[in-house]
């Protein structure tokens, strides 16, 4: 990739002009999300650097923004909602979708192609389709556990929201987990068989180890698309049972106030988090592998 | 000839079988709990949001016996049906009154013509001072002119059926009649627009994501591997921001007292006070959106670059090729494959977004995916927001066919 020394000027003005090409792209892609971190600090409510902020002095920045998040009910509702749902989808996505993994990862599977098509197909259809379906069939399923079945009505809005955005996560468990199988040795599980382990104990002993990065990863996958969903779960669930990125949906449609920039600082670091972890993961699975990048 | 058979006496063959089969059923066992998973939370609400494009039930279920008096009667004479068929009228409707159903006919038949669903909200009090001996044709047109209306009649005719094809012409912009369908005054059409609107920005934000992602991928795939994982950091941080963070950002950044206006303003490049409009319109959709979805390409793209051999471009240069031969007829061709899968991912996620053109798109950046969503939840048009569903769906699963052809689902790559 360097320049050869024996390049033409042509070949030169190309080769710094691409570089700047694409730093500008990268540019594009990174600076609004970093502009909002020091926007978030904003002493006023404005949207935009101040003149104080832009000379670096102490009064133009505060934490004010973040203090209101802290202490709003509303946002503090919505994060509690947030982090009580995303999980549970996320260990219902994780344990259905890790055991169908390893049956569609055997040799003879009848229908395998149909029968993957079926289980990503909450990743293809477009989410606004998924949410009305979602909306009639959820709303006449909930008035029947309400009504029938006498369930507290908060509980069943809540099982609602978390079947449905368990079902939205499936597609990247199923995804992740598959692929790691794709390179686990089978001799490995034959090796254990022939040493006494039953399937059970083959598996958390074996198999299990040596696929959870997978696993993990395809669970923070489902994570962040509960975590981060929100067509959904406005079409499913209720004002009660308001989430994150619906609080802030409902902010930025309707008057948006600059707590969102300190939401939006916070969730860049759990991405930040989350992408870390991820790349850790990725690591060790490789090095399991044999394939140490060194 | 003889057949090998296992120590136990049992043919080899007929063994393997049996294993196969039980290996076959060990693993559908462990598929079908997730299977039945799917289906109940997920394609079953689907399928049934789907069939409602077409049911159309509400108008025979509320007046059975008027619906079947019409069947004989031929709205092409151009005279109003017969007595027989305002008695059935009125006995339907006392039973509907009686029900409350009728309103919610006159909110379905609102959405064919104008004027049905205060018409039939007032028949409620009409049916009630009705008396019974005198012809019932004469009292409901002296109730409301609009009942000896022929139009009236027609419409009641040509959607009794159970089944209608009425919500998926209304998608298209036509109108049913009773003699066929046929396009809706030009003033009137907004779905084909809307469509085209929505594949034409799908296009153009897929084109700015090809022409921003290549150089991208490009680069990460020929750097030294150290230098690219560095830089796929800002690749990846975007992706994993909230879809919302990301939105957000744009908003702020957008406003006209927002970071690029005051940017521009500050270059002298626009006046104070001829700040430039950047969002609400089709440029915030572009921006955004490009901007969300540039990862989706690039990653596809890269992992497709990253397996061509540098030595093939040196091979072209060593044999007399200029720097541009060398890329157009030998590195292009090659990245053919990547370019396809991410074109039909960007593609695919554009035509379906809601959110992004929602909050930054104002009334001329929305998608087909926002009128949706405005059926199902303001005019609570169900069935023609269930068909323009269907329309959207067929034009999803038509280009993930085609994505599976090129690239196969099961390849898809993650991170």
């Amino acid at each position: 990739m360097k320049l050869p020394i024996y390049a033409s000027t042509g070949q030169k003005v190309w080769y710094y002009s691409f570089r700047v090409i694409c730093g500008l792209i990268f540019f594009f892609l990174i600076a609004p999300i970093l502009i909002i971190i020091p926007l978030s600090f904003n002493a006023t409510d404005f949207f935009t650097f101040t003149p104080e902020m832009l000379r670096l002095q102490p009064e133009g920045y505060s934490l004010k923004h973040y203090q209101d998040f802290f202490t709003n009910s509303d946002w503090q509702n919505a994060m509690r909602n947030s982090l009580k749902i995303a999980p549970v989808a996320t260990l219902i996505a994780v344990v259905l979708g890790t055991i169908a993994a390893i049956g569609l990862s055997q040799s003879h599977v009848p229908f395998r192609r149909a029968i993957m098509a079926t289980l990503i197909s909450p990743m293809i259809v477009p989410l606004i389709i998924s949410a009305t379906g979602m909306y009639f069939f959820y709303a006449r399923l909930g008035n029947y556990m309400v009504g029938t079945i006498g369930m507290n009505a908060d509980v069943v809005e809540y099982i609602k929201i978390v079947l449905a955005h368990a079902a939205l996560g499936i597609p990247f468990v199923i995804i992740t987990v598959t692929a790691t199988l794709v390179s686990f040795d089978r001799s490995l599980t034959r090796a254990a068989a022939s040493m006494g382990a039953g399937p059970v104990r083959t598996f958390f002993k074996v198999q299990m180890p040596l696929i959870i990065p997978g696993v993990i990863s395809g669970g923070l996958f489902a994570f962040i698309t509960s975590f981060d969903e929100v067509v959904v779960v406005m079409f499913v669930g209720s004002a009660k049972n308001k989430t994150l990125p619906w609080q802030m949906f409902t902010g930025l449609r309707e008057q948006i106030s600059p707590t969102i920039l300190a939401v939006a600082t916070i969730l860049v670091v759990l991405s930040v988090i989350l992408l870390v972890t991820l790349e850790l993961l990725r690591r060790r699975s490789e090095r399991l592998r044999g394939l140490s990048p060194g | 000839m003889e057949q090998i058979q296992t120590p136990h006496g049992v043919p080899l063959k007929k063994q393997i079988a049996r294993a196969l089969f039980k290996q076959k059923v060990r693993a559908l066992l462990l598929i079908a709990p997730l299977l039945i998973f799917i289906l109940i939370t997920f394609v079953i609400p689907i399928t049934d949001m789907l069939l409602r494009s077409i049911d159309n039930s509400i108008v025979s279920d509320t007046l059975p016996q008027t619906t079947t008096v019409l069947e004989t009667w031929d709205a092409s004479t151009g005279e109003l049906p017969d007595e027989a068929a305002f008695a059935a009228l009125y006995h339907d409707l006392k039973q509907a009154i009686e029900q409350k159903n009728h309103t919610k006919l006159g909110t379905r038949l609102n959405y064919e013509s104008s004027g049905m669903s205060s018409l039939f909200r007032k028949v409620g009090k009409d049916v009630s001072k009705m008396q019974e001996g005198i012809s019932y044709k004469e009292q409901f047109i002296a109730a409301d002119k609009l009942w000896g209306n022929l139009k009236t009649w027609t419409l009641l005719k040509v959607y009794s059926p159970k089944y209608t094809n009425g919500y998926f012409l209304a998608a298209i912009d036509m109108k049913k009649t009773a003699d066929g369908a046929e396009m809706l005054p030009a003033s009137e059409r907004i779905y084909l627009n809307l469509f085209a609107r929505t594949l034409f920005m799908s296009l153009v934000i897929t084109g700015l994501c090809l022409v921003l992602g290549y150089p991208i991928a490009w680069l990460l795939a020929n750097l030294p591997m150290r230098t690219s994982n560095l830089l796929m950091i800002l690749v990846l941080l975007p992706f994993w921001t909230s879809l919302l963070v990301r939105t957000s950002a744009w908003k702020v950044l957008l406003q006209q007292q927002g970071v690029i206006n005051d940017i521009l303003v500050w270059l002298g490049v626009v006046s104070n006070t001829g700040r430039l409009e950047l969002i609400n319109n089709q440029f915030g959709t572009l921006v955004a959106m490009t901007h969300i979805l540039l990862p989706f390409m690039i990653l596809p793209l890269y992992s497709v670059m990253r397996t061509i051999p540098p030595a093939y471009m040196r091979a072209a240069k060593s044999l007399g090729a200029t720097d541009w031969t060398a890329f157009w007829r030998v590195y292009f061709p090659q990245t053919i494959a990547g370019i396809g899968a991410g074109a039909i991912l960007t593609f695919i996620l554009a035509i379906g977004y809601y959110i992004t053109p929602e909050l930054v798109g104002g009334t001329q950046g929305t998608f087909i995916s926002n009128r949706i969503a405005y059926h199902i939840s303001s005019s609570l048009n169900w069935g023609l927001a269930a068909a323009l569903g269907t329309i959207l769906l067929t034009l999803v699963l038509v280009l993930y066919w085609v994505y599976d052809k090129i690239v196969g689902i099961d390849k898809v790559k993650l991170g």
